[in-house]
């Protein structure tokens, strides 16, 4: 049985590593892009950056001030027994987004879309949103938290196998080309891409593929892990930087996510996590011990899996 | 790596000290500035409430932010960090933001365009300053000496309410607009859109098309 208590504290924590930590493996890529960057203006950027994430990790204080709008992925191993079951677990996550906004502090974002009530603690009408996946063989719970910005830089669209690889290659520079001028989309940006699913589906995989895989990553079928290389160096051909100077520091990586969709259809999404890529995990095992990560691990074998069961083999249709 | 030309800037700014100020400058302020966004002009504009406070009590520069920070329950203001909202979406409350608060120096996300500039901006002796990165919101808080008072904290909630906050070289800021007018946002627009049309050799617009969009790559969506 996890206790409730650990699976609150962790959830505070969490907030507060993902507000003030840049992960490391964003972290580096953006140093490889200001080795290579030659733009002034994005240079000058880039080098602020860097001393804004060693400014909030010295003074533990958030590292953007628009800390995004906090929201949740919990992976249950299948074996694992929260104490209360899932609903006191959500009930922990939302209890502690209201604590962690008051303690980080963060700024409380979230109103209603209407009568833009703020109850000054990003909880609200289906806020946090909270997003479950399951795993085999296991009795831990993994919690990530991701605070990602929420006005620029997503778009979806419904394409048709006859618009191919040209049509997904068009997209994707409009949605930077348009949200990359003058830096809306807070680049150098992890750019996730989801094709396929429904339309709801395919905005989940798309962001998910920036917020939830690390930079160097790769997705394991070679084709699309190819198409995740060729389309960074692509984003950073427009010639455009960070804040939307001159510049070459557009897409620190690029993940792409697949989903089989409609036969008649091709729908792709475009998600870009910002200079603030923030996200942060912990593993909190059966017997209550906790570790950190940055590394959501959320893709998996299992989670891509192809066919009915786990652990079957793949039917091949010529047979 | 050319360094940027950096200047230092104390609030109030005369009408003098912004004309010294180039686009693409790098800045940082010393003095009094305060937030204000959506909520602040729809309020002080539209429903006729006026400013919270005097000139004096709130600065002269108008930072588009909300500020990370909650009240104690002893009422002292723990601010942590602080970075800019995209401004180009208060445009239309400008022009009688710039005559109901006095304001000179707008702070913010991004810009607006030229257009905006020469029409809102310089009648009224205003320049933009646009936050850096975005955000360099550590590095902005540590800036913060004192919150010396926050306005319409009830009617608008924390996010949307005004802090006044007094700074000590707060930055860096990096001048987007001029006393004529000139944006660097879109001076850098225009030396990108000679390779757009490059990188799109090859493509056509998709099948499914969209309602009023422009297929001009040099535009932009704001």
């Amino acid at each position: 049985m996890i206790p409730l208590s650990t699976i609150q504290s962790t959830a505070e924590s969490l907030m507060a590593k993902a507000a003030i930590e840049i992960p490391e493996d964003y972290l580096g890529g953006l140093r490889a892009c200001a080795n290579t960057e030659t733009g002034d203006l994005s240079s000058f950027v880039i080098q602020a950056m860097l001393e804004n994430y060693e400014a909030a990790k010295e003074d533990r204080r958030a590292m953007c001030g628009d800390t995004g709008v906090p929201r949740w992925y919990v992976k249950y191993g299948n074996e694992a027994r929260p104490e209360g079951g899932p609903v006191a677990v959500e009930r922990a996550l939302r209890q502690a987004t209201a604590s962690a906004t008051r303690s980080v502090p963060l700024r409380p974002n979230r109103v209603h879309p209407l009568w833009r009530t703020d109850h000054d603690n990003n909880v609200g009408i289906n806020a946090p949103e909270i997003e479950y996946a399951f795993h085999p063989d296991a009795e831990w719970i993994d919690l990530t938290t991701v605070h990602k910005g929420g006005l620029f830089g997503s778009d979806y669209r419904m394409l048709f196998p006859g618009d191919g690889m040209q049509g997904i290659r068009r997209f994707f520079l409009d949605t930077l080309v348009g949200f990359g001028k003058r830096g809306l989309a807070c680049q150098p940006a992890i750019v996730g891409i989801g094709l396929g699913g429904s339309k709801d589906a395919c905005m989940v995989l798309g962001k998910q593929a920036s917020c939830l895989r690390t930079v160097g990553s790769r997705n394991p079928d070679p084709k699309i892990a190819a198409m995740e290389e060729e389309f960074r160096e692509l984003g950073n051909s427009i010639g455009m930087g960070a804040m939307g100077f001159m510049g070459s520091s557009m897409v620190v990586a690029c993940n792409i996510e697949v989903g089989y969709c409609h036969t008649g259809g091709m729908p792709m999404s475009v998600h870009m996590f910002c200079l603030s890529s923030r996200r942060a995990t912990a593993r909190i095992h059966g017997d209550g011990r906790v570790e950190y990560r940055t590394d959501p691990e959320w893709f998996t074998p299992y989670s891509r899996r192809e066919t009915v069961a786990w652990g079957e083999p793949v039917s091949v249709a010529a047979e | 790596m050319a360094a940027l030309k950096t200047v230092e800037l104390k609030l109030p700014a005369s009408t003098e000290d912004l004309r010294a100020l180039e686009i693409g400058t790098v800045v940082y302020l010393t003095g009094r500035l305060f937030t204000a966004r959506e909520g602040v002009y729809k309020r002080a504009i539209e429903d006729g409430a006026g400013m919270p406070a005097a000139n004096v009590d709130l600065g002269t520069a108008n930072f588009h932010c909300s500020p990370a920070a909650t009240i104690e329950p002893d009422g002292r203001f723990n601010v942590g960090a602080v970075t800019a909202t995209a401004s180009f979406r208060f445009a239309k409350w400008l022009d009688g933001w710039f005559k109901l608060s006095g304001c000179n120096i707008i702070i913010g996300k991004g810009g607006m365009t030229s257009e905006i500039y020469r029409d809102v901006f310089v009648p009224n002796n205003a320049i933009y300053l646009t936050t850096v990165g975005y955000g360099t919101g550590a590095l902005l808080g540590r800036g913060i000496r004192d919150v010396p008072g926050v306005y319409w904290r009830q009617e608008l909630g924390l996010a949307q309410a005004v802090w006044v906050l007094d700074v000590e070289r707060f930055g860096p800021f990096i001048v987007e607009s001029d006393l004529d007018g000139a944006s660097l946002f879109e001076r850098e627009n225009a030396k990108i859109a000679p390779g757009l049309a490059r990188l799109y050799e090859g493509t056509k617009p998709a099948t499914l098309r969209r309602y009023g969009e422009t297929d001009d790559k040099a535009d932009e969506v704001i």
